[in-house]
């Protein structure tokens, strides 16, 4: 329902828009940003800022997810598509056949976080572990199994909690940690949402989730990652997902219709620079170089 | 000019009479209109009927259905196991033993219970029911079959009393009246006259109550824990037809074999609801002809 009305909203927004400004001789420039729902906390704070340095410029974003953006993106109803997870080749082949070249921005980084209940005594896991746990075939179904006992939940059960399988953070931890070709176990509480997870997991004693650092709160347990047995274990935190340490920290994408130019291009250029990305860093989110914010 | 005003009302009224079937035959063509292309394809009704392996978005997708359809089933069979004799036994109570104030009163708290948000009841199953399963009966999750059961079977149970009610009123004082000339007690009257002669609208209420069970997706959603999964206990969590279609349609490429397969769970739930509320119908109409 929330996804519908974020679709719908802007819309109605855009349409009075169009309506007042028909009669100014400077007409506002509209900027169509959909896609990410990951992104769409940032992709709105980046709207709102942009707004006090270009005044002729106005952003319409709107969410509904990375497949989303980058059907608008193909269908060629939008200027700027936000996405949590590359576009595929067929995606790009079917834009080009519609005559749209997609652009791809790398415009920031987001680290999973693994969470566990704050009783979980769990400090760390190894992407092998987290693959046993969540990967078809895998064998760690119990706490007991990682050798912890974890304090309120009697069943020692893991319960898996997962996302539903057409979030950009589901495919890309699939990707990652379970591997190209492997298969989340059946099972898992798919979430229809980041925070879900973090709720879902504060609540429950026996769950493991995994969800976009961002969304963390003081009342769950983030274990750190390694990547090979007896490797450095990572902490999941801003810093380590810009260095490149911590192993599931995934690029934020902003795809363009084509080489950007006008409004559009002083738009990506104002993200990338200090300032814009000044403002992703405030919404918990990793800048793709490191940079200096006050 | 009356002759016009009434021309027109009879136009207004006849295109508001046809409406509906419009409308429902325009649902059933646009649904299979955007499956058909799957359910030719890449559909195998043997996979989708026995497999729980619903994977639409792996690189080697399967569509098996079976844990969705067993997880709708489930939960609607669950949550009729104790509304169809709550809400019957509040039908009862409503029409023949309430009187007065009590009477209008629970008939008015009973249809604002029809009026609590879907969204809402979900919402109870999160954050009330869930912790209070977990409390009670020590399980690791409170989400699952109980849960969403519970929930459902109260949602259904207003439109089922009302319905019941109103079978119960339908039958004739006279029949009372004879019976309890006859000497039966009043507890005669309603287990050998009342029920028998509204058996049929009684059903009637039980099947719509089934419709409403089947197709609710928000509160099933939140409460019933979204996991494939085949239940073998009330704690399990399972995953429905309905609420696959909503958290999944969102971000799905239109006109792609995961939009088709989702449609075509669209089908299945028109075609099963669609056949609870024709026998509904038709065993209303039998209730009228007597």
């Amino acid at each position: 329902m929330k996804q519908i009305a974020q679709r719908v909203v802007p819309f109605v927004a855009l349409g009075v828009l169009a309506c007042g400004g028909g009669g100014d001789r400077n007409q506002r420039a509209v900027i169509q940003n959909r896609g990410s729902d990951t992104l769409l906390n940032v992709a709105q704070a980046w709207a709102e800022a942009y707004a006090a340095v270009n005044a002729d410029v106005a952003v319409a974003v709107t969410g509904g997810g990375s497949g989303t953006g980058i059907s608008a993106m193909i269908n060629g109803t939008v200027d700027i598509a936000n996405a949590s997870r590359k576009m595929r080749e067929s995606e790009i082949e079917l834009a080009r056949e519609n005559g749209v070249e997609p652009i791809e921005f790398i415009v920031g980084y987001d680290a999973l976080a693994v969470y566990l209940h704050e009783d979980n005594p769990i400090e760390g896991l190894s992407v092998a572990q987290l693959k046993g746990i969540y990967g078809e075939g895998g064998t760690i179904t119990q706490w007991s199994d990682l050798g912890v006992s974890v304090p309120g939940c009697d069943s020692d059960e893991i319960v898996l909690v997962s996302r539903q399988n057409n979030s950009g953070t589901y495919v890309y931890f699939k990707e990652t940690v379970l591997g190209d070709d492997a298969e989340y176990k059946l099972g898992s509480r798919d979430m229809h949402g980041s925070k879900d997870v973090v709720d879902l997991v504060e609540n429950t004693p026996c769950a493991i989730g995994y969800s976009g650092l961002a969304y963390a709160t003081e009342h769950v347990g983030m274990p750190c990652v390694t990547v090979e047995e007896g490797g450095d274990c990572v902490e999941p935190t801003i810093a380590t997902a810009v260095d490149g340490s911590y192993p599931i920290a995934r690029p934020l994408m902003m795809y363009t219709a084509g080489q950007p130019q006008g409004a559009v291009k002083d738009y990506m250029d104002w993200i990338l620079s200090a300032e814009g990305q000044c403002v992703i860093l405030e919404r918990g989110y990793a800048p793709y170089t490191e940079m200096e914010c006050a | 000019m009356a002759w016009y005003v009434d021309r027109a009302a009879r136009v207004l009224v006849f295109v508001g009479g046809i409406s509906a079937i419009v409308f429902i035959i325009g649902i059933f063509v646009f649904i299979t209109k955007e499956g058909l292309d799957f359910v030719l394809g890449p559909l195998s009704l043997g996979e989708f009927f026995t497999s729980i392996a619903w994977r639409p978005t792996s690189n080697n997708p399967t569509y098996g259905a079976l844990a969705l359809i067993v997880g709708t089933a489930s939960v609607t069979g669950f949550a009729m196991l104790f509304s169809v004799p709550l809400s019957l036994g509040a039908a009862l109570f409503i029409a023949e033993f309430a009187t007065g104030r009590t009477r209008e009163t629970l008939k008015i708290l009973v249809e604002m219970l029809a009026a609590i948000p879907s969204v809402v009841w979900g919402f109870v199953g999160m954050s009330i029911m869930n912790p209070l399963i977990i409390q009670v009966f020590d399980v690791p999750l409170g989400l699952g079959v109980l849960n969403a059961g519970l929930i459902l079977g109260l949602m259904a149970a207003p439109i089922m009393t009302t319905i019941a009610e109103d079978a119960l009123k339908a039958v004739p004082d006279t029949y009372r009246e004879a019976a309890e000339a006859l000497g039966a007690t009043r507890w005669e009257v309603i287990v050998k006259v009342v029920i028998p002669a509204s058996r049929n609208g009684l059903l009637a209420a039980v099947l719509l109550g089934v419709g409403r069970g089947f197709g609710e997706t928000m509160a099933v959603l939140m409460a019933s824990g979204h996991a494939i999964n085949l239940p073998t206990s009330v704690f399990d969590s399972v995953r429905a037809l309905t609420a696959t279609i909503a958290s999944e349609l969102g971000d799905t490429v239109t006109g792609g074999a995961h939009w088709g397969s989702l449609f075509t769970l669209g089908i299945l739930l028109f075609v099963v609801t669609f056949l609870i509320n024709l026998t509904a119908d038709i065993v209303v109409r039998g209730i009228r002809k007597k």
